[in-house]
């Protein structure tokens, strides 16, 4: 049983159709990197997964709940740190796990500070622990470094390494950048716009030192 | 710097009306309004007619504002009561609300009703076009965390909506208390037996200056008084925001 299954997507925007009849399974554990330009689709598929666009056709299950994080904090400004991430929390048992998620992302000396007086970085550690707290089976990210600069973009990457280890979560994680692929995914798929329609290739790679050169011919790009 | 120009003006004032160039039927001197002013507070005609103007604004403003924040949530909400009620609201809106004043008087009378009406009427617009607009215009990235979460309903509205759109909402309360205010006194001026308006008319009636000047005195504090207190709620309930928040 996977924990996300997708058969047959269909999505289309007016004439312009994205997805015409796309196929994934994702294993329960698996992280895996969506790689692809920039509008090919990346966003929609994950939009789809989590139900805020729906389908034109084709089936998409997920086994248990699922946690978002998005490109910008998408924090609540009038909400300290700590309150922010307990905004997910519905019951006393998820509420009782904040201080831990906090802990987990090293926002426990941060937790009263409001949303405006936070780096970019603390900002993006919130709304992942907002996504954590209701210990969801499925993690889905996009982009969530894009919007940082390059130095807090290597810090935060190699600590979401080490919580989304920790967290045992799937992950589905949406991207344009190569090394967010090789350092945090145990798999990569690279959509391609096909002439039509947006398809998904799978190049065979694993962690060595082709893997970077073989992700980006998948993107196009001769290095 | 900043009080050079009123003491000016002080100065210019007394002169003008200790040397005579101005006569006391047109302009009280300020030792005349200042005795004007303590006789009418010691024999507690003042406090009367404050206690009606301030009671009067009271009524009106927070009858207008309950309105408001149900009618602004409502339209700016759902698509379907914006469809229904905010095309009316906007007809209403476009007319002077001093012209409903005949209306108003037909109705209701002179009495209490019709003054704190016409305060409401004057209230109630600032109030509901901030808060609808502030609803409408909810960041969508905010509505989608919710939405991700299954935060909906009542509990989106509470923790959601209103929290957002709060910096826009005491803008609005505090233009309505201003314009509350301001109805107040061309409700007064028609015809009242007590309140601060009352006093302008009396002043004219018997040409005494220095009371109708005690009775501008008297709104000037007020007015400042209660826009002090609605920024002063403003920076309590929204110190949250990255900017201050124009109006």
């Amino acid at each position: 049983m996977n924990a996300i299954a997708i058969q047959g997507l269909v999505k289309r925007y007016g004439a312009h159709t994205i997805f015409d009849g796309l196929d994934l399974d994702v294993a329960h554990g698996e992280r895996l990197a969506v790689l692809g330009a920039s509008g090919c689709g990346k966003s929609t598929l994950l939009r789809c997964i989590a139900g805020l666009e729906s389908s034109d056709g084709g089936e998409i299950d997920v086994a248990g709940e699922i946690g978002y994080v998005f490109q910008e904090p998408r924090l609540f400004g009038w909400l300290d740190v700590e309150r922010n991430v307990a905004f997910a929390a519905r019951n006393s048992a998820e509420r009782a796990r904040v201080p831990e998620v906090l802990a987990l992302v090293g926002l426990t000396a941060a937790r009263a500070k409001l949303p405006k007086h936070l780096s970019g970085g603390m900002a993006q550690r919130t709304a992942l622990a907002r996504a954590l707290v209701r210990k969801p089976e499925v993690l889905l990210f996009d982009e969530p470094l894009a919007a940082l600069d390059a130095l807090t973009r290597l810090e935060l990457r190699a600590s979401l390494r080490e919580i989304l280890i920790q967290a045992g979560a799937t992950a589905v994680w949406v991207t344009h950048d190569v090394d967010d692929a090789l350092t945090l995914a145990t798999r990569t798929i690279v959509l391609q716009r096909a002439p039509n329609f947006v398809r998904a290739v799978e190049p065979a790679v694993g962690i060595d030192v082709g893997a970077r050169r073989a992700l980006l011919a998948a993107l196009g790009i001769s290095a | 710097m900043r009080f050079f120009v009123p003491i000016a003006l002080l100065v210019a004032w007394f002169a003008a009306t200790s040397t005579g160039a101005i006569k006391s039927y047109q302009l009280a001197s300020p030792q005349a309004v200042l005795v004007e002013l303590n006789d009418l507070a010691s024999h507690g005609l003042l406090w009367t007619d404050l206690g009606a103007s301030v009671e009067r604004v009271a009524i009106g403003f927070a009858l207008a504002a309950l309105l408001a924040i149900i009618l602004g949530s409502l339209v700016g909400a759902s698509r379907t009561a914006e469809k229904l009620l905010d095309p009316t609201l906007q007809a209403v809106r476009s007319v002077p609300s001093l012209a409903w004043v005949p209306l108003l008087l037909l109705w209701l009378g002179i009495g209490e009703t019709a003054k704190i009406a016409l305060v409401a009427i004057g209230a109630f617009f600032p109030v509901y076009v901030a808060l609808a607009s502030a609803i409408r215009n909810v960041d969508r990235k905010l509505v989608e965390v919710a939405r991700v979460l299954g935060v909906g309903g009542v509990p989106f509205i509470a923790r959601v909506l209103l929290p957002a759109a709060l910096p826009q909402l005491l803008v609005g309360l505090r233009i309505g208390l201003t314009q509350a205010w301001l109805f107040l006194v061309a409700a007064e001026l028609l015809g009242a037996s007590s309140g601060l308006g009352f006093l302008l008319t009396d002043g004219q009636q018997i040409a005494r200056t220095d009371e109708i000047l005690v009775a501008i005195l008297a709104f000037a504090i007020c007015g400042k008084l209660s826009e002090s207190g609605m920024r002063l709620l403003e920076r309590r309930l929204v110190g949250w925001t990255d900017t201050v928040v124009p109006g």
